[in-house]
């Protein structure tokens, strides 16, 4: 994309007076959307994070570790809380699914949901994972059921939807990102978003456990991209 | 979560023995273990308030531990042991950890429900 393009659309984007954001777990929002949102927070967005589990069966319980199974879901709620205050989201939603059971739950249950948030919000942009290109089985199915639920609408009806993909052969299918955001103007937030997770973060293949230069943050975390989901 | 002594699992495991129990029991590599590393299988079970009533219960080994807790038809069984929840007085709350501090197992026993 043209430097002129990237302007234009991260200026176009600002516009967004409504946002529903629908991951399912504690932190998917602070790697992959904070720089993005607190853009559009920034811009005079109202965001809503719908937040559908507590990830209750993360395998990260700080290092050493200080969770368990029966600490975790609090533990990551009070996170979740902190990374939303960190990022300035107005509307934090969590929505109470267990952690890994997104694909088996009553579709039904979920889709009713997910209706109800945009009947309510209206909103004009939906982030949420690429169906089936987004490798955990919850991020999967959480991106059908937003895609399967925005789908039954009328054309008229249905908001803009900015997906995040990352399985491994997702450009092969899907394609390049049509959709790239220079974040590096809030990097501040998007790392107080990140460390807010501290039983998350500190995990080896995502910041580990040592300080990161300012150029490495940059390098990692400065550019954020979402493909555009199509209906057709 | 500290590391478990041996003695302190047994004694909790002979008070916890011979009534009805809520299990849960969980082994994973977790859901990015294929992402990461494309010759590793993910692969995960967990089974969560099932109730148990054991006659008789052990723990085995040396760091990580193995505990085995034998039913009226069966057993339940973990290896890879190594974190107890030290503030539990009536739980027992029990995990594995590896090196970088992540979940590899985790057995817990209570007489309410998780």
């Amino acid at each position: 994309m043209r430097a002129e393009d990237q302007v234009a659309m991260n200026s176009k984007q600002t516009q967004h007076e409504r946002i529903l954001v629908v991951f399912p777990h504690p932190d998917d929002e602070a790697f992959v959307a904070a720089g993005t949102l607190a853009m559009y927070i920034e811009g005079g967005a109202q965001v809503t994070y719908a937040c559908l589990t507590l990830g209750e069966m993360g395998r990260n319980m700080g290092i050493p570790p200080f969770a368990n199974r029966v600490s975790l879901p609090a533990i990551r709620k009070e996170e979740l809380a902190a990374s939303c205050l960190a990022i300035g989201i107005q509307d934090l939603r969590m929505l109470g699914f267990h952690d890994k059971m997104i694909e088996f739950e009553d579709q039904q249950r979920l889709d009713s949901m997910i209706l109800g948030l945009l009947k309510e919000l209206t909103p004009s942009l939906v982030i949420t994972f690429y169906p089936r290109y987004s490798v955990h089985p919850d991020h999967d199915a959480t991106g059908v059921a937003v895609a399967r639920t925005i789908g039954q609408l009328t054309v008229a009806e249905r908001p803009l939807v900015h997906c995040i993909a990352f399985a491994s052969n997702h450009e092969k299918v899907i394609g390049k990102a049509d959709v790239t955001v220079d974040v590096t103007s809030f990097l501040a937030k998007k790392m107080a978003s990140i460390r807010s997770h501290r039983s998350q973060f500190q995990a080896a293949e995502l910041v580990g456990n040592r300080e990161l230069t300012d150029e490495e943050i940059r390098n990692r975390f400065g550019t954020e991209q979402f493909w555009t989901y199509r209906f057709d | 979560m500290l590391p478990l002594h041996p003695q302190d699992i047994q004694f909790r495991l002979d008070r916890l023995a011979g009534q009805d129990l809520y299990l849960h029991l969980e082994l994973t590599t977790g859901a990015y273990a294929t992402h990461l590393d494309s010759t590793r299988p993910s692969g995960s079970a967990f089974i969560s308030n099932a109730i148990v009533h054991y006659t008789h219960g052990s723990i085995s080994g040396t760091a990580p531990y193995r505990v085995g807790l034998k039913t009226a038809d069966g057993w339940v069984y973990a290896e890879g042991l190594t974190h107890v929840d030290e503030k539990e007085t009536e739980r027992l709350i029990m995990a594995g950890h590896d090196s970088q501090g992540k979940l590899i197992v985790a057995l817990q026993l209570s007489r309410e429900k998780f």
